[in-house]
């Protein structure tokens, strides 16, 4: 082998060597999202400083991936301010992020900063931009429908930025496929009902059907997750729904004859 | 021929005569154009419809070599342009317009306004026809003949508009002029003897002029938040571009970034024809800096992270683009968040203070509000009871869970608050999705009822969804 050839052979195996190591120390902060289960095959939370993706099949269900997004965010942001990302036409599709809304979850509009782009271009040149800065909690872009500039490219890049600063890139697709990408996880999001409660107890507390579709570092699954604004995480749902208050004992009395003779 | 003279006159005169109907628009567009390219000798320009510009050189003349120097250059470079210039100095505006409606070049010096103009028609002094008619009518040809007579006899025929013009013409009365734009701070400017067209070039003088402005303002401890970049064509055109931004820039590598992005986001970009002959950068805004301490407090460091992000995204898209959002004292949900600039208001939010939510309740506000609410078809169990079924954007939905109403009233006291009380019930159907709709009006009160007919239904609309 010529000495020319051994050097680039050398100079290769250096690279590899190079950005393996990157890899390897790349280690990254873990953030829980209180949901056991989702946790422990998390490996103990969704990881800060990489992208996220979450999906929304169909328009309908955008409400239910922007709370869990939202979710998301609240999580990972400790009380840093946040960018939210979307394109201008988003707004009419499926309504705008309600400030008030996000209170009600939890979450300090105070803390939000909100871009409206003109294209998507502009969006994930923005996104790119304030994911450059460490400043913030995390960003979030909002794409609706398909898109071919969404490519392995434009997600790597995404991804290299949230390396570089540890900033947390949410990315919610809607009315969307999963496509192939660089994201540490993907999820698909739908509402679930709300648990069967008597007429008094209050329901419509945010409760997602949430399917962990892609994981970089383990295994997949799928939960019903409910969101706790008060205690700002996320949680098992709870295990008996019936009301807690016994029933009149002779309530139960009437009931059953009347089941026996159906 | 001459001004005023009646078409069929001249065509009489002049067979060949070519008529153009005037366009008046265009007449005051060039007019502002050139009044643009009047910025490079002074900041203050006003404009003098429909054909006189006001220059205010006090204290500009000496950089351009004596006001002899200084008005050859800008009639040369006008009458290159193709146009008839007349210009004259004096101490004030209106003695210079009046002078140069007659002859072209004059200088008058400081307290010689009086011999100057006096010799010249009243015509001159640009007033009305009936006024100019009038005083040709009563024997004063010479605006030194008007000024002989006592003022109170001029104003009481002529009014005193006039005789303020005939003083300020005199040199007696101050006459300030109405500058187009409000003058800025901070200017410095580089002058090319070669014009210059390429990308790198503009750049590095744009750089180099940023590292002057943060000089001359780091002298007085100051910073910029509106920066203007004026680029001087040499074919006379304009082109102005501004930016915006939160905090006072103090900093020369910040302001060329800021202009680097605004420049690469510009939909129609910089065109040099043939090249630029001056640059110039303007600061305006500026405000005293207040120095912080910077590597201790992370939170000042956060902000000021933050707001120059915002400022480098506002220059890109557009300042409207990036919004924070305040709390209005409102029960009218589409009007409970304002959106504002986030470069201007970043430092109100910290201080806003949003309704606390209740705790154990679910969300009563729906993650995703509709701008403008809309129209579904719904079927009620009871006229006022919560809807049983209904069909939006064309699927139809079943009601399990319904929780209402929750009346909201309009706000009539405002001038755009007049519409129908609103009943907002959160229901859930059979998919788990939850939605946040209303009826729009009230039975008996609001919906008026005809004698005898159908009933008139209320209508229902989708205003949200809840995660």
């Amino acid at each position: 082998m010529t000495g020319a050839r051994m050097d680039t052979l050398a100079r290769l195996r250096g690279r590899i060597a190079r950005l393996e190591a990157a890899n390897g120390a790349h280690d990254l902060r873990r953030v829980a999202l209180g949901h056991d289960e989702a946790d422990a095959v998390l490996q103990g939370g969704l990881a800060t400083g990489a992208l996220h993706e979450v999906f929304a099949e169909a328009g309908r269900q955008a409400a239910a991936a922007t709370g869990f997004v939202c979710g998301l965010a609240a999580r990972v942001a400790a009380r840093r301010p946040l960018i939210w990302i979307r394109q201008d036409f988003a707004e009419r599709e499926a309504g705008a992020l309600s400030m008030s809304g996000l209170a009600e979850l939890g979450l300090d509009p105070c803390r939000l900063v909100v871009v409206r782009a003109p294209d998507l271009d502009h969006a994930l040149r923005t996104a790119a931009d304030a994911l450059a800065c460490d400043a913030l909690g995390g960003v979030m872009l909002e794409v609706w429908g398909e898109t071919q500039k969404l490519d392995l490219v434009a997600s790597r890049k995404l991804t290299l930025a949230a390396q570089e600063s540890g900033v947390t890139a949410l990315l919610l697709r809607v009315a969307a496929t999963p496509e192939p990408s660089t994201a540490e996880t993907r999820w698909m999001v739908r509402t679930a009902p709300s648990p069967v409660v008597a007429p008094w107890m209050a329901w419509g507390a945010p409760r997602l059907d949430a399917e962990l579709i892609r994981n970089r570092h383990g295994q997949t699954g799928r939960w019903i997750m409910e969101w706790m604004p008060d205690a700002c995480r996320f949680s098992e749902p709870a295990a008996d729904p019936q009301p807690v208050a016994a029933a009149p004992a002779h309530r139960a009395h009437q009931a059953e004859p009347r089941r026996r003779s159906a | 021929m001459s001004l005023g003279q009646p078409l069929a006159n001249a065509r009489a005169v002049c067979p060949d005569l070519v008529a153009h109907e005037a366009d008046l628009t265009a007449d005051a567009r060039l007019l502002e154009s050139i009044a643009d390219w009047c910025d490079r000798f002074t900041p203050l320009v006003a404009l003098d419809p429909p054909d006189g510009l006001s220059l205010d050189i006090t204290g500009c003349v000496h950089l351009f070599g004596g006001e002899t120097k200084l008005m050859q250059s800008v009639c040369d470079a006008l009458t290159a342009h193709g146009l008839t210039v007349s210009a004259a100095i004096a101490s004030n505006a209106v003695c210079a317009r009046t002078l140069n409606r007659q002859v072209h070049g004059r200088i008058v010096p400081d307290g010689e306004e009086a011999a100057a103009v006096s010799a010249l028609p009243v015509a001159a002094l640009g007033g009305s026809d009936a006024i100019t008619l009038g005083l040709r009518r009563a024997g004063l040809k010479t605006i030194g003949d008007v000024a002989s007579r006592g003022r109170n006899e001029i104003t009481a025929r002529f009014g005193a508009a006039f005789t303020r013009v005939l003083a300020q013409a005199l040199g007696e009365a101050d006459a300030p002029i109405n500058p187009r734009k409000v003058p800025p701070d901070y200017i410095v400017d580089k002058r090319f003897a070669e014009p210059i067209a390429t990308d790198t070039v503009i750049a590095a003088s744009l750089s180099s002029l940023a590292a002057m402005l943060v000089a001359a303002m780091a002298q007085q401890g100051k910073g910029a938040r509106r920066l203007e970049a004026c680029f001087f064509r040499t074919d006379g055109l304009v082109r102005i571009i501004a930016v915006d931004t939160g905090q006072p820039v103090t900093d020369a590598a910040v302001i060329d970034r800021l202009f680097r992005e605004r420049l690469e986001a510009l939909s129609d970009p910089l065109d040099p024809g043939f090249g630029f002959d001056m640059i110039r950068l303007a600061a305006g805004r500026s405000e005293i800096v207040v120095q912080q301490q910077r590597d201790l407090d992370a939170h000042v460091h956060d902000n000021d992270e933050l707001s120059a992000l915002i400022d480098r995204i506002a220059a890109r898209i557009g300042g409207k683009r990036v919004v924070v959002h305040l709390p209005v004292d409102t029960h009218v949900p589409e009007r409970a968040a304002l959106p504002l600039p986030a470069q201007h208001n970043l430092a109100a939010t910290s201080t806003a203070n949003w309704p606390a939510r209740h705790d154990g309740e679910p969300p009563l506000r729906p993650l995703r509000l509709f701008a403008r609410p809309e129209a579904i078809q719904v079927i009620a169990g009871v006229p006022d009871g919560p809807p049983a079924r209904f069909v939006w954007r064309r699927a139809a939905h079943a009601v399990v869970r319904a929780e209402g109403p929750e009346r909201i009233a309009m706000e009539w006291w405002r001038p755009d608050g007049q519409g129908l009380t609103r009943d907002y019930f959160r229901v859930e159907d059979e998919h788990g999705l939850r939605f946040w709709l209303y009826r729009d009006g009230l039975y008996d009160r609001e919906l008026e009822q005809p004698e005898n007919g159908p009933l008139v239904q209320p209508l229902w609309y989708m205003h949200g969804l809840f995660a």
